[in-house]
Parts: C-alpha cells; sequence; structure tokens
C-alpha cells in the first residue's frame, strides 16, 4: 500500500507538471466556460413563458445552447482526455528504460501498473470536478437559481458515470501502451478506436439496420411504420457495443428528470406512450437510476475488463524489448 | 568468508521466441567477491541478471540469491539488491535528490533516516553541490555516481552492475571503478561486474566468467584461466588476450 502511493504520488506530480496536462485543463476549461455561459443566456429565453418550471439548474448540463450541450460534450471529447492521459502510460518507461529501474525496487509488479491507472483516474476526477463546479458556478451567477437536493445527486451520479467513462478510455489506452513499443502507434491505435465508436459504429448500425429492413415505406404506408419500429431497435441494439452510445444513454436519463426511457420515441410501444403520456410529472431520482443501472453496470465491467486486459498482459510480459 | 556463494544458478536457461539468449549457466558467486561478467554484447549476460533478480522468468534451470529464488522471492531480493542498469534508467526530469528519495521510499527508508543517508550519499559520490539540478542535465559519468548513490541508499549487500563504465571518458571510468573497489570493500558488498573494458576488470576483479552466445565458456580466477590458455604462470598477461583466444575460439 505504502509503495502503491509512492508512485500513485510521483505520477500525479509528473501528470500535473505536464505541459500536456496544462494543454489539456486550458482547452477544458475554455470549453466548458463558453458553454455554460452560451446555456445560461439560452435558458432563460427557454424558461420565458413556462408556468412553473423544474430542475432548471440541470438544464445548464443538457440544454444545447447554441452548439452542444456540456452533456454531449463530455460523450465527444471525454474519451480524448483519457486518451491523452494514458497512450504513453507504459511504452515511454519501457522506451527510456526508467521500467526495469522501477521494477528493480523491491515492488510487486502490479503496484506500477495499479498505481499508474489510479493515478490516471485521480487527475480525471480533478479535471471533471473541476469543470461541474465551474458550470454550477457561473449557473448560480447566471441564472441566480439554488440547485435543489435533487438536482444535486443527480449531478453527482452523473460526474460519478462520467469519470467511470473515461476511465474506460484511460483503460484502453493504458492497454495500448503496453501492446505498443512506440507511443505514437499507441497513440493513434487509441484515437483509431475512438473514432471506430464514435463515427463507425453509428453508420455501422444503420446500415445493418438498411440490410435487415429494406425500407418499404413507399409501398405500404403501415407497414412503413413497423419497419422504422424495427430499424430504430436494431440500431439501438447495435449501438450498445459503443460505450460512448451507453454513456449518453445512461447520463441523459439522470441529468434530464422529464425522460422516463432510455428508449426513443419510435421505438415505444402505443400503450406505453399512453402510460406515459397520463404520468407527465418528472421521474424520481430513484426511478432514474433504475433505468439507467444496466448502462453503468456494463459502462463499469467495460472498464474492468478493460484494466483487467492490461494487468494480465502487463504481468507476463518480457522486460526487456527485442 | 570468502567460500559462502551468495549466488548459485544451476543450469539456467532462457529463451526468447525460440532464441536461446542463456544456456544452461551454472555458476556459482561467493560473498564479498567482484566477479568479472565478460562478453560480448547480446550474450545474454543483462539476460542473467534480470533472472537473477526475478524481472524475468527462466524457462528452465533455477537460480538461488542469497538462500533465495528469484521466481518466488523477487520482493526480497530486489531489497537487498542493487541493479545499476546500462542507461541508469533514472527519471530524466526529477533531481538527483527528488530520485533518491523515491527511491527510498520504495525500499520503506523514510523521514529523517531517508535524508541522512541521501545526504551522505551525495557526498560519497561527490553529487552533494549539484543534487539539484535535473538528472536531464547530468553527464554520462554524473549518471553513474548517481547510480552508486543509490546503492549506498539501498544499503545493499550484493550490486549487479551493468557497463557501469560504458561511454565514459578514460579518467571518468578510472576514478568510477576506483570508488566501486573502495565502496565494496568497505562494506563488504558482493559485486557483478558486467564491463567492456578489459585491463579495468582485470585491476579489481577476483574472478571472471566470459559468455559467449548464451554459454559460459570459462570461469575462475584469472591467473588459472591464463595458465590453461595461454599457458603462462608470472603476472605478464592480460585479460583482453584470454578473452580474445576465447572469443576466437568459440
Amino acid at each position: 500500500m505504502q509503495h502503491l502511493k509512492t508512485i500513485i504520488k510521483k505520477e500525479l506530480s509528473d501528470h500535473f507538471s505536464s505541459y500536456r496536462f496544462t494543454i489539456i485543463f486550458a482547452l477544458i476549461a475554455m470549453v466548458s466556460l463558453i458553454v455554460a455561459y452560451m446555456i445560461g443566456i439560452n435558458v432563460r429565453k427557454e424558461l420565458e413563458g413556462v408556468a412553473k418550471p423544474q430542475f432548471i439548474f440541470l438544464m445548464l448540463f443538457t440544454s444545447s445552447g447554441n452548439l452542444f450541450s456540456l452533456v454531449q460534450f463530455v460523450a465527444f471529447f471525454g474519451p480524448l482526455i483519457g486518451l491523452l492521459l494514458g497512450f504513453d502510460t507504459i511504452n515511454r518507461e519501457r522506451n527510456e528504460g526508467t521500467l526495469s529501474k522501477l521494477l528493480s525496487q523491491p515492488i510487486y509488479r502490479d503496484t506500477v501498473i495499479n498505481a499508474k491507472f489510479l493515478a490516471g483516474v485521480s487527475v480525471i476526477s480533478i479535471i471533471m470536478i473541476s469543470i461541474i463546479l465551474v458550470i454550477i458556478g457561473l449557473g448560480l451567477l447566471v441564472l441566480g437559481i439554488v440547485p435543489g437536493i435533487e438536482e444535486i445527486w443527480r449531478i453527482f451520479i452523473y460526474l460519478v458515470i462520467s469519470i467511470i467513462y473515461i476511465s474506460f478510455w484511460l483503460g484502453i489506452s493504458i492497454l495500448f501502451s503496453i501492446l505498443f513499443r512506440s507511443t505514437a502507434t499507441s497513440a493513434l491505435a487509441a484515437l483509431a478506436v475512438w473514432i471506430f465508436f464514435s463515427f463507425f459504429v453509428a453508420i455501422g448500425a444503420s446500415a445493418v439496420a438498411d440490410a435487415l429492413v429494406p425500407d418499404i415505406k413507399q409501398d405500404i404506408k403501415v407497414a412503413g411504420s413497423e419497419a422504422d419500429y424495427l430499424r430504430s431497435r436494431i440500431i439501438n441494439q447495435f449501438s450498445l457495443i459503443s460505450p460512448m452510445h451507453l454513456y449518453t444513454r445512461a447520463t441523459a436519463t439522470i441529468i434530464d428528470p422529464t425522460r422516463k426511457t432510455t428508449q426513443t420515441f419510435i421505438e415505444i410501444g402505443r400503450m406505453e406512450s399512453i402510460s406515459i403520456a397520463r404520468f407527465s410529472g418528472t421521474l424520481p431520482l430513484t426511478q432514474s437510476i433504475l433505468i439507467v443501472a444496466p448502462y453503468i453496470v456494463s459502462l463499469i465491467a467495460l472498464t474492468i475488463i478493460c484494466f483487467a486486459l492490461s494487468y494480465t498482459i502487463f504481468m507476463r510480459q518480457e522486460i526487456r524489448s527485442f | 568468508m570468502e567460500t559462502t556463494p551468495i549466488i548459485v544458478t544451476c543450469e539456467l536457461t532462457k529463451r526468447y521466441n525460440g532464441r536461446t539468449a542463456v544456456d544452461n549457466l551454472t555458476l556459482s558467486i561467493n560473498e564479498g567477491e567482484i566477479f568479472g561478467f565478460l562478453g560480448p554484447n547480446g550474450a545474454g549476460k543483462t539476460t542473467t541478471l534480470l533472472m537473477l533478480l526475478g524481472l524475468t522468468e527462466p524457462t528452465s534451470g533455477s537460480a538461488e540469491v542469497m538462500g533465495l529464488n528469484p521466481a518466488r522471492d523477487a520482493v526480497k531480493i530486489k531489497s537487498k539488491v542493487a541493479y545499476l542498469q546500462e542507461n541508469m534508467g533514472f527519471y530524466s526530469d526529477l533531481n538527483a535528490r527528488q530520485m533518491l528519495n523515491f527511491i527510498a521510499e520504495l525500499n520503506d527508508i523514510k523521514g529523517k533516516q531517508a535524508d541522512e543517508r541521501i545526504n551522505k550519499a551525495l557526498e560519497t559520490v561527490g553529487l552533494d553541490s549539484e543534487a539539484s539540478k535535473k538528472i536531464s542535465a547530468y553527464s554520462r559519468g554524473m549518471r553513474q555516481r548517481l547510480g552508486i548513490a543509490e546503492l549506498l541508499i539501498k544499503d545493499s549487500k550484493i550490486a549487479f552492475l551493468d557497463e557501469p563504465t560504458l561511454g565514459l571518458d578514460p579518467d571518468g571510468a578510472n576514478r568510477l571503478i576506483e570508488l566501486i573497489q573502495t565502496l565494496c570493500s568497505e562494506r563488504k558488498i558482493t559485486v557483478l561486474l558486467s564491463s567492456h573494458m578489459l585491463d579495468q576488470v582485470q585491476k579489481i576483479c577476483n574472478r571472471v566468467g566470459i559468455m559467449i552466445k548464451g554459454k559460459m565458456v570459462a570461469h575462475g580466477p584469472m591467473a588459472q584461466l591464463a595458465k590453461e590458455k595461454l599457458g603462462v604462470d608470472n603476472q605478464t598477461y592480460s585479460l583482453e588476450e584470454i578473452y580474445m583466444r576465447y572469443f576466437k575460439e568459440s
């Protein structure tokens, strides 16, 4: 444990003193400030004429302003934080020869990889917490509304899910840094995975849906809506392989209490939509959590699988490269 | 004292993807001696050292360091053995004191004791005035001396020195070798020294082993090897002649 702390301490000081961290932090701070400000102004307009608005504070995170909402921003660019923090974790040390120096000290080999992962997670947590605090602070200033207890809980859960999500990407990049000797290769490989999940899965999903359920809308009107329903389901199931999709689904329901299901409107059956329409109030926190629990569990599982893979490979790998 | 073996290997073998790096190495090194580990680049010297430290697993055979098995008690062995690798492997963006502090912490040396040891070690190797410089600004010789400081802080009983004089100017190399020699006789440290500077090895080593293509082709006291290979009895032989003779034969 003592050794773990020592290495984490060193890793953290490395992270904080690196230019890379400063650049990431500056970028993110800038974007979140802009997003928060735009939204703060937009929310005012959106709320004009609404009789009894609820959960206004959460709109800071979900309202898409002029460009995109913070939730979308984190879903899309959050992975980059994880990738940037981890892509050279092991291979840089290997190339500089510091890995064998570190391992020739009386420590267990897994201490090194555990410490590196935990240090990365701490940095991610610090980044996410500060972004959210900045937005809350700006929200207080611009909107002049104090968040309620439930809103704070929802923001907190959102924070935890986001940290797990970015940690998954950290795990991916650490895995690549173990697999590839060159830091450039591991960075590119990690980027490729990010692009695959963010663009290709979406395109692939609709391609698969098109193949399975050909568009027959023009022929029969009724069958058309049936086909739409099927297509939408296929796209959804297929997209579930993307952690980005899991994350978006999980957070959208948590941060937006008016959402009662993770499904899109086309997928909801007729009876279901009637029952939803009848109870037009917001969803209690516990119910929101119940709905997104499977997504959160999947995200945690993915992160653990990723880390376990890195762990096993690292433990078996030869120190010297030939 | 001179006869207790502290490092013993028995038919130690290591294969990397079909290539045999170390082939049936049987060797014993006594406590307190300076053992010269010679051989061309890629002969398997570093691999042997890594196996003795438990950093890589042998394909077959066994080894014992201070009565411990490196495959099982690597952590215990590593707390008693200092390994100075070829390129030193210090974190270049730390300064010498931070680096030594980090190493001390990993070796469970804390607080006042760590400070005392670090100050003393830096003084002994003559780096106390440059301790707050970043290691990236250090010359090769300074890095090697910092490595010796690490050895002092860990208070190791055994030191594996992998090419400590590589890339040093003759004067620097001589001073480093002298430093190693004095420290080892003062502290009774067993040293496994791998080097290409044969005249220096001849100066300070008790015994040598010559390793070529993974095989230990000869080991023993230098005088004995000289007698076997060159047929000379007096002190006129040079280690270089012996080494070249073995090298050409294999």
